[in-house]
Parts: structure tokens; C-alpha cells; sequence
């Protein structure tokens, strides 16, 4: 936009920047309607005071971060302590997320390589298999992973009946559920980026490291991993944010012990117990936390991409 | 280039020819389709050896299955007496100069060319020294530090050929290194390329399409047509001396006739080319009285004179001249037969006349010139 060029665009050029600004408009009213506006709400909101019953009084007030960091006590009159529960809430988010993102980098990557390497009119099949179950509303497909996880369902019955246990493994309602949950709603955003970037990989960089005596290991340490790092970076951050404020599959999956800071913005805003100045303040954290992240990728990213090029 | 005795030791030029790469009844199919038919070779030790041949011919697929990138659906493949046709590349003492150089994009060139001396297990810092011993042998040491997306083409090119001799390898393969490379600086690299085969004794196997950098560079050759081998021989062999029509086309200028043998005698052939006209030229093994069969004539090895000499003259009418740079191409009508080409040598003008169109004239050749093939 901020081109520069002293002599001044010829006519051609003028149209064509014109085009691209009325083409650039919906996108910009999309964002600033559906995004910016929410975020500047959000942001006021979490600095008002709390109706019972849900809402908000305009009154400014820092209550809402205070209650997220600090506890004052029952009555609110007790010194200041660190306040654990939210930010426990919050660190057991990461976590989930980053364990998540893992096992659906584990498992996509080799899918995205796998679909990347078959002939050329193949792909598109294989891509297309890969996001036939997303057609499911996610609702559904969490509830159904609920069904086939619980001691009674059809993965203890297999593993049962094929002799590998004798009694049903408890898989719902722990860490682990919530993990698998997030890895399936999400694993297609880390199989596409990855599948793009292999795909215009030049494997004769492949064959170049093993004639040079180069083990499979050290090619795809050395050679095909660092080429394809923006696909990985990419697919990591499509993953781990939605993941992060996720709250059906800790909710569905997870059951009360496992809580995550979706579920906790949920409560505020849903039914009479809600705090909405509180739900504001905690995504207003939780915005900033992948706002850091997120910026963290993006310096990868550009350095990844760098050396590719 | 000179100290590169100094790395690789004195080579003597061994008169005893132990054989380096020896293919036998190698075959190679992708399912239904064939892509080499049953091909047996050897190539000598210290010997610039080349696959020569159209795009599709197999050549390549040969080249990748010595080096291991494709596997030999049937027959064998053996390295200085070694069977290695069933190793992975990273075990096979040879390495590649890739088409289209395959450098690794994120890594310096040092690194580059350190690479597969890493690989074979010396240390980080002895590595990049020998890679930069390298660099200074290809005159690119000052670009060292640079990633190879900075450099021009012929330099990518000098770096994928200090990466593949750097870990010195038994036998070098180079699958079409020049083709991305302008005219003048292919050229300069042809020879560079030679001296580098002499110097270092290493047996060059030398991909290309291109028949004239064939005939420059190479020690023997093997052209390849639709999967098979077509002639094997000395650049000058299969020159003067194609087996078959393919080679005699493939290989240089020339004049393809149909002819029919009249009668053999005495290893000469009699032979009558339409309208009347007849010539002479050494029977090949497989001909017979009677017999149609093609003979190739190399241009520059016929001459023009205005009336027809001691030799069997061809009486015909000048159509057009071609000036070639170096020679002047004649296109000359027979009377009631084929056309010819005559190719005379700009040096040679002192000597020989250069006819203007619609002259008459007599084509004769040298004694040698005809060939007849057997298809």
C-alpha cells in the first residue's frame, strides 16, 4: 500500500490499486464488524461492574481481573494472596492444547506425507477423505467420541474381546480424553498446511542427502524437516489456539476435574450464576496469552520461511 | 585445477582396464511398461563413459539405478566386482550431480559441501575444511559463506560438482549437469569437466541428450534408443561407424538413402540409388544381393566438381547454399534421384569451389564415406 514510487503509478497501475482496494472491502467490514467490534466490547465489558443475574452495571471496575489473580479472602477484606484456580484453569489449558497440537503433529505429519507422495491425480482423493468426517457438526462428533471412549463402548468392548485387557480401560473423563478430543476436531488443520509444504518439496533433496550417505533419519532431520517448517509452524498454531479456548470436548470429555478456560468463559456468560465482567477479563487473557504465542510462531515462521526461500 | 593431484595423489595411468561399473541383463519396469530392456555394459576404471540417447531412451533410468534411486527389476548391477544392486543409495560409494543441482537450499554452500563428508563420519570443523579445499578447486571459495539461492547457475552447478566429488567417490554420475547452462559457458564446462575426469582418475558416467557434447567429452559411448542399447563404442567409432540407421541419424549430420545392393564383390558393395545412379561402398556383415537397405553418407566427407572425376560422380543441380558458421551446406537435387547434402569447410574454400544455385555439379565421395546399415 505504502508503495513509494516517487514517478507516480501509470494509469493501469492506479486501477488496478483501486480494484484491490474495493476488493479488500468486504473483508475489512468482515473483520471489523465480527472481530474488532466483539474485542472492543469485550475489552470494556471486562472493566465494568457485575449485575446478578447476568450483565453488566456501567460502572468501571477492576473486580473482574482482581478476582482472576488475586484472592481477598471471603469477604474480600483479607490481604491479597496469588489467586491459583484460574491461573491452574488457565496453565491446564496450555497444556491440554500443547498435547493436542503434539498428537496431531505426530499423527499428521506422516498423513500429510503420505497423501503428499502418492501420484499427482491421487491427492486430491486423499485430501478429500481427510475432511469427510468433518462434515459432522463438532457437537456430534464429540459426543459420539464420548460414546465410543466410555468403559461400556465399543473401543473396551474390542479391546476385550481381542484379549488385549481384561477390564475396560477409564479413558473419559481424564487428561487423555480431552487431548484425543481436541487432536480430532482440529487434526485437519494441521494435515493441510503440512500436506501443502511437502507437496512443493523437491525430493530430489531426498535423494541428494542419501547419495551423499545421509541415513532416512538424518534426511528428515536435516533436510526435509527443515523445509518444510512453515507447513509444521502453520499447522501447530491452527491446532493449539482453537484448542486453547475449546470447551466442548473438555466439557464433554473431560468431566468437572478437567476443566479448561473455555468452559470457565462459558459458565460466566450462560444462565443466572454468570459473572460477565469476570468471562470478559479471562478472554481478555486468554486473547493476550495467544496474541504472545502466536507472535512467538510468527518470528519462526518468518525465519523458517526465510531460510526456505 | 592442478592442485588437485595434490588431493587425490598421483594417478597412473593404468593400462590394465579393471572394470568399474558392470551392468548385466539389467532390466527395468514400472508395471506394464519397460523401461530398459535387458542391458549388459561395462564401464572401465579412469574412463569418461556416456549414455547418449533421446529423452525416454532409459538413460537416465539407468543412471538412477547405479546410484540407487531406482531399483533393478531384474539382472544385476556390480561395483569393482561388489554386487550393489541391492543396497540402499547411502551405501553405495558413488555419488551425483543431479539435473538440477538438488543443493540444500537452507545450508551454505560450505555446508553443502561438507555434507557427505559428515556423513561418512569425519568431524564438523575436518569436513569443512576438506569442503573448502573443494570450494578453492572450483574457484568458488569466496562464496562460501553465501546460502545457493545467491548464486548465478553455472556456479550452483560447480558447487553440486564439488558436493559430489568432495567425499571422493569410486565412481561420479552426472545426470544432464550442463543442460541449464547458456551455449558458451556449456562449452568452457565441457572441457573443465574433462580435465576433472583426467586429473582425478575418478570413472565419470555422463548423462545427456546432447550428441555433440557426446562426441566432445567422451571416452566411449553408448547410445540408447526406446530402452535398448543401440551401438557401444569410441566417440570416433560410432561416428565414422554407426551399426544402424538410429545411431547414423542420431549422431551428426548425414545423408540417409535407400539404396539396393546390386552385388557383392570382394567386400564391395554395388549399389543403385534411383535414377539410375550407382555407387560402390564396403559390404557390412548381414547384407545380401538384392537386398534394400539404408546407407548413411556424412556430408563433409563429399566433395562437388563441375565435371565428373576418376571416382563414381553423381550428376545433380545445386538448390541452395547454407552458410554454417564454420562450413557452407549445399542442398543438391540427383537428377531423377535423391537430394544430398554437401557440407565444405570455410578453410578449405582455397581448394574447393562453392557452386551457386541452379549449377550443375557432380557429387563424389571419399573412398570410405558410404556406410550401409543394417536396421
Amino acid at each position: 500500500m505504502a508503495g513509494g514510487a516517487a514517478s507516480g503509478g501509470s494509469a493501469s497501475t492506479d486501477t488496478y490499486k483501486e480494484a484491490r482496494n474495493w476488493l479488500l472491502l468486504p473483508a475489512w467490514v468482515y473483520l471489523g464488524v465480527f472481530v474488532l467490534i466483539p474485542v472492543i466490547m469485550m475489552l470494556v465489558y471486562s472493566f465494568l461492574t457485575k449485575e446478578f443475574r447476568g450483565g453488566v452495571v456501567w460502572e468501571f471496575s477492576t473486580a473482574a481481573y482482581d478476582q482472576f489473580f488475586f484472592d481477598r479472602g471471603l469477604f474480600g477484606d483479607e490481604p491479597a494472596k496469588i489467586e491459583w484456580t484460574y491461573i491452574t484453569i488457565f496453565w491446564r489449558s496450555i497444556w491440554q492444547a500443547a498435547a493436542a497440537t503434539l498428537l496431531a503433529l505426530a499423527i499428521g505429519f506422516p498423513t500429510a506425507y503420505f497423501i503428499a507422495t502418492r501420484p499427482e491425480r491421487a491427492r486430491p482423493m486423499w485430501v478429500f477423505l481427510i475432511t469427510i468426517p468433518y462434515w459432522v457438526n463438532l457437537l456430534i462428533r464429540t459426543v459420539s467420541m464420548k460414546f465410543m471412549l466410555r468403559d461400556t463402548g465399543p473401543l473396551n468392548d474390542v479391546l476385550i474381546g481381542i484379549g488385549l485387557i481384561n477390564d475396560p480401560i477409564s479413558i473419559i473423563n481424564t487428561n487423555f480424553a480431552v487431548q484425543l478430543g481436541l487432536f480430532y476436531s482440529y487434526l485437519p488443520f494441521m494435515v493441510l498446511p503440512i500436506y501443502a509444504s511437502v507437496e512443493r518439496y523437491n525430493f530430489s533433496l531426498s535423494e541428494a542427502a542419501a547419495d551423499l550417505y545421509a541415513s532416512k533419519w538424518v534426511t528428515l532431520r536435516r533436510i526435509l524437516l527443515p523445509a518444510v517448517k512453515p507447513g509444521v509452524i502453520a499447522g501447530c498454531i491452527l491446532v493449539f489456539v482453537p484448542s486453547m479456548g475449546s470447551f466442548l470436548a473438555p466439557d464433554l470429555l473431560g468431566g468437572a476435574k478437567n476443566f479448561m478456560i473455555g468452559s470457565l468463559i462459558e459458565e460466566q456468560f450462560k444462565g443466572n450464576a454468570g459473572n460477565w465482567p469476570f468471562g470478559a477479563a479471562a478472554s481478555m487473557v486468554l486473547l493476550s496469552m495467544v496474541l504472545i504465542i502466536l507472535m512467538i510462531f510468527a518470528r519462526q515462521q518468518a525465519k523458517a520461511e526465510k531460510e526456505v526461500s | 585445477m592442478l592442485s588437485l593431484i595434490k588431493l587425490y595423489g598421483e594417478v597412473a595411468m593404468s593400462e590394465s582396464r579393471e572394470i568399474a561399473i558392470d551392468v548385466r541383463a539389467a532390466v527395468k519396469r514400472y508395471g506394464d511398461f519397460t523401461a530398459l530392456k535387458t542391458i549388459s555394459l561395462s564401464i572401465y576404471d579412469n574412463e569418461f563413459f556416456t549414455l547418449l540417447g533421446p529423452s525416454g531412451c532409459g538413460k537416465t533410468t539407468l543412471l538412477r539405478m547405479i546410484a540407487g534411486f531406482e531399483d533393478v527389476t531384474e539382472g544385476a548391477i556390480f561395483l569393482y566386482g561388489d554386487p550393489i544392486a541391492d543396497l540402499p543409495p547411502n551405501k553405495r560409494p558413488v555419488n551425483t550431480v543431479f539435473q538440477n543441482y538438488a543443493l540444500f537450499p537452507q545450508m551454505t554452500i560450505l555446508d553443502n559441501v561438507a555434507f557427505g563428508l559428515e556423513m561418512r563420519g569425519q568431524s564438523k570443523s575436518q569436513a569443512r575444511k576438506a569442503a573448502g579445499e573443494m570450494l578453492e578447486l572450483v574457484q568458488l571459495s569466496q562464496f562460501a559463506a553465501r546460502k545457493p539461492s545467491q548464486l548465478s547457475g553455472g556456479q550452483q552447478q560447480r558447487v553440486a560438482l564439488a558436493r559430489a566429488l568432495a567425499p571422493k567417490p569410486k565412481v561420479l554420475l552426472l545426470d544432464e549437469p550442463l543442460s541449464a547452462l547458456d551455449l558458451k559457458l556449456r562449452k568452457a564446462m565441457q572441457l573443465e569437466l574433462k580435465h576433472l575426469q583426467r586429473e582425478t582418475g575418478i570413472t565419470f558416467i555422463f548423462v545427456t541428450h546432447d550428441q555433440e557434447e557426446a562426441l566432445t567429452m567422451s571416452d566411449r559411448i553408448a547410445v540408447m534408443s526406446a530402452g535398448e542399447l543401440q551401438q557401444l563404442g569410441e566417440a570416433r567409432d560410432i561416428y565414422e561407424r554407426p551399426r544402424n540407421m538410429f545411431v547414423a541419424d542420431f549422431i551428426g549430420e548425414t545423408n540417409l538413402l535407400e539404396v539396393s545392393v546390386d552385388a557383392i564383390n570382394a567386400g564391395r558393395a554395388t549399389c543403385h540409388l534411383g535414377g539410375g545412379h550407382e555407387l560402390s561402398c564396403n559390404s557390412v556383415e548381414g547384407v545380401n544381393v538384392g537386398a534394400k537397405v539404408h546407407m548413411s553418407v556424412r556430408p563433409e566427407r563429399l566433395f562437388m566438381s563441375e565435371g565428373p572425376t576418376d571416382s563414381e560422380g553423381l550428376k545433380g543441380t545445386v538448390r541452395e547454399n547454407i552458410f554454417v558458421g564454420t562450413d557452407i551446406s549445399t542442398l543438391i537435387d540427383l537428377d531423377d534421384g535423391p537430394k544430398f547434402i554437401v557440407r565444405t569447410s570455410n578453410s578449405d574454400r582455397g581448394n574447393k569451389r562453392i557452386f551457386e544455385p541452379g549449377n550443375e555439379v557432380y557429387v563424389n565421395m571419399e573412398m570410405e564415406a558410404a556406410r550401409l546399415l543394417v536396421d
